[in-house]
């Protein structure tokens, strides 16, 4: 360990720039697939399991629309948003329909129905995977070419770059709309008091509806990016489902901007975990970070406590 | 009275049933047909390694069929072999072994798909006393349980990338110079991979710099590979199934890793070198058994023969997985072990298994007490420029240092 920590900033300090920029490449992913969970959560109080699976679902159609289109002689930078958009509104409707078939029927029951319902169809959705695209791991290999600096010591694919500007032209636009639009404002107003939303005319079906529609959706979104940047598999969903419920447990439920900003934390954090430490404990840092949290907000409401009193 | 009538229905019921368990427990052989039995990954994880070796199996009772089967007690016998579907999950698998036993009758078992589901199932073959020989698990830590009817045609796994050590110590007049990287995954099978590195590293006195398990839920090796690139190893010895290898190779590339010696499993599995070809290029990786190899059978003919078959049986293969390669020699074993034990006592033929030394289109089969194949050596080959993998036998073989296509 003491020899990884001079290897990073006695022998090796440029290691840092590229160890940041995977951090920041990789936390983008880590915060859309959180994004998405967090509004589930705060608006309907549902706990979805099946959110791996949700982006490796969005990689899997990806991965079925690259290369055709590929082939058909498009290239690649114009592709990639193409492919965005379908998986997108093609996820879209996939989350409608499995909200109306299963969401919406657990909904008000209490807290493990919702947690059953998604973990079934966590698993339902990997073997239908399975079945559909094998077992075997894919990949969408964009072509596109890296950027190499310091003497091709830092490498960075110009996909990495692309796919954060396309994570964070996503996290801004929903956060305008959550802020300004009309179906923005209803479901802020249904995440925070259902029943008054209700009085006051809102059709909060709709509203779920649309909320774990757009969640599918920005899944979707970030499943493009893992394919693109690193691989797919039906059985991997995992591995962004305990990400997305460490993120939005650390940050807290309400606030999306700082879901952001855990995403991309967690991301620079596991890094350093994996150099300093070794890659064994890469994954544990995750839970290390949110039992951190966790202690320290305890901490604050102790004292908080003891102000009221 | 009434009650009476009952009790008797219910013991009339009871005695029909266990006559009729009794009456399939003497199916393993039926007239002239000898039943073997195998529970196997048709569906979920290992779906498409289980079919390889269902097809393995089959091909090779086909071919022993069409040859005149097995002869025992100077009457020929054909095989025929009993699947059941085991999802690729353990639990199941163990409960199929047991149904196959003693609902079926079956008292010679061929392995499942994988080191994990070989580990659920021994103990069960094990408890009734019922050989297995298998083709698929090459984990070493099934052979130090002390299991006296489990056999493996395969190398184990420690065998796997050591080979990798032996030809870069080839390669400089100072073995123990060098610098070894590692990163395995964090599971039973890579863990036993990265045993066999070790001991050969140290037979040496080379360095390990870097030594990481990869979690099962990490697709990312990014951090692992900067290390690599910072401290600049000789030798890059990556294994973690197919995941790994496709991660590894498609990070290399993105990262322009360069080592002059990149040893990895599971490459055939992960096709990297359709999937990354320029990384892929000059990738040493392990595989049990390459058609090339000069070794031969009466039945099947050469390594050569054996492939061409193969392939004519089941056209949808350009290149043909060893695991299919593999269940054919498992079943070539029991047909010699039948012959040889001229018997159907299932202990008779356990013990004609364990004296089985023989050369196979598979290579040399002989197994030790503990019942892997020692007679059968593990091979490399090398990822060229066109993705084919070539055999590498000494050092003088290989391209080196390697010349990444990126």
């Amino acid at each position: 360990m003491l020899d990884n920590l001079q290897l990073l900033f006695v022998w090796a300090p440029v290691m840092n720039i590229q160890m940041i920029l995977d951090g920041i490449f990789v936390g983008a992913v880590f915060a859309l697939s959180a994004y998405g969970l967090a509004l589930v959560w705060g608006v309907m109080n549902v706990k979805n399991l099946a959110q791996g699976d949700f982006v490796i679902l969005g990689g899997y159609i990806a991965f079925a629309l690259y290369h055709p289109l590929h082939a058909s002689g498009i290239p690649p930078w114009l592709i990639i948003p193409i492919v965005l958009v379908i998986v997108m509104v093609s996820m879209f409707f996939f989350g409608t329909v499995v909200y109306r078939l299963i969401i919406k029927r657990v909904i008000d029951q209490d807290m493990f129905t919702s947690l059953l319902a998604t973990f079934g169809l966590s698993l339902l959705l990997q073997q239908v995977m399975n079945l559909i695209w094998g077992p075997e791991v894919q990949i969408i290999d964009s072509e596109l070419p890296i950027l190499t600096a310091f003497d091709s010591f830092v490498t960075i694919p110009t996909v990495k770059i692309l796919s954060l500007v396309m994570a964070s032209l996503l996290a801004v636009a929903v956060v305008v709309f959550m802020k300004t639009s009309r179906t923005g404002q209803a479901i802020r107003a249904t995440a925070q008091d259902p029943r008054a939303a209700r009085v006051l005319g809102i059709d909060t079906d709709r509203v779920y509806s649309f909320t774990f529609s757009l969640n599918a959706s920005i899944c979707g979104a970030a499943g493009v990016l893992v394919a693109m940047i690193w691989v797919i598999q039906p059985f991997y969903g995992i591995v962004y489902s305990v990400r997305s419920f460490a993120i939005v447990t650390a940050a807290g439920l309400g606030n999306l901007p700082a879901v952001i900003g855990t995403g991309f934390g967690l991301g620079l954090i596991e890094q350093y975990t994996g150099i300093i430490m070794g890659a064994e404990y890469q994954v544990a840092a995750a839970v290390v970070m949110l039992l951190g949290v966790l202690i320290w907000r305890q901490i604050q409401m102790r004292r908080h406590r003891q102000v009221v009193r | 009275m009434k009650l009476n009538a009952m009790k008797q229905m219910a013991v009339s019921a009871a005695v029909v049933a266990s006559l009729g368990m009794a009456g399939s427990a003497v199916a393993k052989v039926e007239g002239d047909t000898i039943t073997l039995g195998s529970s196997i990954s048709l569906t979920g994880k290992y779906a498409t390694n289980g079919l390889h070796t269902q097809r393995g199996y089959d091909y090779a009772v086909d071919v022993i069929n069409a040859a005149g089967g097995v002869k025992v007690g100077g009457k020929s016998y054909k095989l025929t072999v009993k699947y059941y579907d085991d999802e690729s999950t353990p639990a199941r698998g163990a409960q199929l072994a047991e149904r196959l036993i003693q609902q079926d009758g079956v008292e010679y078992m061929l392995g499942p798909y994988s080191s994990g589901m070989t580990k659920a199932i021994a103990p069960v073959s094990e408890k009734f006393g019922v050989p297995m020989v298998e083709a698929e698990g090459a984990s070493r830590s099934l052979f130090t349980q002390g299991y006296k009817y489990l056999f493996a045609v395969l190398s184990t796994s420690e065998q796997y990338l050591s080979t990798t050590i032996e030809l870069a110590a080839q390669t400089s007049d100072n073995p123990s110079s060098l610098k070894v990287a590692m990163a395995f995954e964090n599971d039973p099978f890579s863990l036993d991979v990265r045993e066999g590195v070790v001991d050969a590293v140290k037979k040496h006195g080379m360095k390990i710099v870097i030594d990481d398990k990869l979690p099962a839920d990490l697709s990312d090796m990014s951090a692992t590979l900067t290390k690599v690139k910072a401290i600049r190893p000789d030798v890059l010895i990556v294994s973690g199934h197919s995941k790994g290898a496709a991660t590894a190779a498609r990070q290399l590339e993105e990262m322009k890793v360069d080592v002059p010696i990149i040893g990895m499993t599971h490459c055939e599995a992960a096709k990297i070198q359709e999937k990354f070809p320029k990384s892929a290029k000059g990738i040493m990786c392990a595989t049990q058994w390459v058609e090339t190899i000069p070794k031969s059978d009466a039945l099947f003919g050469s390594a050569a023969d054996w492939n061409a078959g193969f392939k004519k049986a089941y056209p949808s293969y350009t290149s043909v997985p060893y695991q299919s390669a593999q269940a054919s020699a498992a079943v070539l074993v029991w047909a010699k072990a039948f012959e040889a034990a001229n018997s159907f006592d299932k202990d008779k033929v356990r013990d004609a298994i364990s004296a089985v030394e023989m050369e196979t289109f598979y290579g040399d089969i002989k197994f030790s007490a503990a019942g892997n194949n020692i007679a059968k050596p593990m091979f490399m080959r090398q990822i060229d420029a066109d993705g084919n993998y070539n055999l590498v036998v000494t050092a003088k073989d290989m391209e080196f240092p390697r010349k990444p296509g990126y």
